[in-house]
């Protein structure tokens, strides 16, 4: 696991994500290669805790833009909860809103995504 | 009186733009800024020193001047790369981008234009400065 990746578990079928610290690019290539192992075991829920990630580029942010790209050919879903604000506006100014989920809470997430 | 400033001379190295954040948190909270204007110069500053380190094709350093001034922030991101012409920069769109061939990046100037209050580029080929401000809302 790397430095930017804390805790990976299984809540309900969704896999959770805990990340910790900068998502710039090598944060982002830590979390679409997780991801895509998790896709070729088949699964195709995501969530990721952002509530160590106070700070994001948009390079390691194009990175999860792939990762919903790669979702969408499988019906796939990728949520996200306890983002810092500026971490919301940012996915919002990118369009990620329209494309995956924020939510407030790992329960408010598990349920609605 | 002049206005006191900061003036930074990062290397082109991964991660330096986190030390401009640094030193704009330190000049946001002694400009007593709000925490999410703090945030969102911060941010912009990182896609700024991004681009300069990036795209610029700089091989010097990258200059950071931060002037606080009594109503703002202005801040100058100066490279000595090749330049770029900003009229060729198309206003990215994540619906053009999923699902498509398009490569996923190139939201840094329309992050910088959404986060700070007014943004200017002078670029020519002997480098670019990106000259961002911020105005004090208290």
């Amino acid at each position: 696991m790397s430095d930017f990746i804390t805790n990976v578990k299984e809540n309900n079928s969704i896999v959770i994500i805990e990340t910790n610290g900068y998502l710039n690019n090598v944060g982002g290539e830590a979390v679409s290669t997780l991801v895509y192992e998790k896709m070729a075991q088949g699964n195709t829920k995501f969530l990721i805790n952002m509530a160590g990630t106070k700070i994001v580029n948009s390079i390691g942010v194009s990175i999860l833009i792939e990762i919903i790209e790669k979702l969408q050919e499988v019906n796939g879903k990728i949520g996200y909860y306890n983002l810092a604000p500026i971490v919301a506006k940012t996915f919002n100014i990118m369009g990620l809103t329209k494309y995956s989920t924020v939510h407030e809470t790992e329960e408010a997430a598990v349920n609605e995504l | 009186m002049k206005q006191p400033s900061v003036e930074l001379r990062l290397p082109i190295l991964p991660n330096m733009e986190l030390i401009a954040t640094q030193t704009a948190e330190v000049i946001s909270r002694h400009m007593n800024l709000t925490d999410d204007q703090g945030a969102e110069i911060s941010m912009a500053l990182i896609e700024a020193c991004i681009n300069a380190f990036e795209h610029s094709k700089a091989e010097n350093n990258v200059f950071i001047n931060f002037l606080i001034e009594d109503d703002s922030l202005v801040i100058k991101v100066i490279d000595q790369g090749i330049g770029f012409d900003k009229t060729k920069v198309e206003i990215p769109k994540i619906e053009n981008k999923i699902g498509k061939d398009e490569r996923k990046r190139g939201w840094g100037l329309q992050l910088i234009q959404e986060l700070m209050d007014s943004v200017e580029f002078e670029s020519n080929g002997e480098g670019t400065t990106v000259t961002m401000k911020k105005n004090i809302k208290h």
